[in-house]
């Protein structure tokens, strides 16, 4: 049956939906442990959006890197800092949180109208070259024009992990 | 076929809601946590474009933002440890010494 419900629209469908609602979750909880765990669901679900744009290592290393690894050393944080379950949800009184709201509404759709003016009039995204998305295209680029972002990066995390250390020191 | 344009307003909405977090939650755990939203929802937008325009340099993008946000997950959540030995507790509101 041929119709508007290809893949790619269901599983984006659902992918979005995933990623909105485990976004609300992860800033509804009071207990940062259950928020950290729909983050994860959220970086899982936007892992399934990369794959449908066609970035298939962009999904591994998210997952991998971002669920698999920043997420961890989250949850250990917060296994090491053991906070309670807070007695009040959010830090600010309703008339700030409609506010923020109000704010947030007005930010996504002024962006629509800016996004649905400029994409009116090309509807159908171009071919894609054999080999998009895939390691060996990211890595012929970070190995040629963007070596020295590369390298840079590599110093940024030596400095950060250094940092980390650092600062995470009991005592002096 | 799912246009640019829906990616975008996606991205758009994570990263309202990852702004609201950050706003109106107490735990600086969470407000780090929603800082990693926002930085998803960029993510998301530049592999976006990086399909619409069909050129890899949206990818290579993301990979450096994920870098960054690896190396400041790390130094942001020292200073969290590094705060919470002093005061006790992860709650932005009781860091106010600077307050007027």
């Amino acid at each position: 049956m041929t119709g508007v419900l290809s893949l790619e629209t269901v599983l984006f469908a659902g992918a979005a939906a995933g990623a909105v609602i485990s976004a609300l979750l992860v800033i509804w909880q009071r207990n940062p442990v259950v928020s950290a765990l729909f983050l994860v669901a959220n970086l899982g679900c936007v892992a399934v959006l990369f794959l449908t744009l066609g970035g298939e290592f962009l999904a591994a290393v998210q997952v991998i890197i971002y669920a698999g690894a920043i997420m961890v050393l989250f949850l250990f944080v917060i296994m090491l800092l053991n906070p309670e379950a807070q007695r009040r949800r959010f830090a600010a009184g309703p008339a700030v949180l409609g506010l923020t709201f109000a704010l947030g509404l007005l930010f996504i759709a002024a962006l629509w109208r800016a996004v649905a003016a400029m994409s009116s009039g090309a509807p159908a995204l171009p071919e894609v070259p054999s080999g998009f998305g895939s390691a060996g295209s990211l890595g012929r680029l970070l190995f040629t024009g963007y070596l020295y972002p590369v390298e840079v990066t590599g110093v940024l995390l030596l400095v950060s992990m250094v940092g980390a250390v650092v600062l995470a020191r009991r005592g002096t | 076929m799912v246009p640019v344009f829906a990616y975008i307003v996606l991205s758009a909405v994570l990263f309202a809601i990852g702004v609201t977090g950050v706003l109106v939650k107490r735990s600086a755990l969470v407000i780090f946590m929603s800082i990693e939203l926002m930085l998803n929802a960029v993510n998301l937008a530049l592999a976006a474009f990086s399909r619409q325009h069909a050129g890899p340099e949206g990818q290579v993008f993301v990979f450096f933002v994920m870098a960054v946000a690896a190396a400041e997950a790390a130094a942001g959540l020292a200073i969290i440890i590094a705060v919470f030995r002093r005061k006790g507790s992860t709650d932005v509101t009781d860091v106010h010494l600077m307050r007027w």
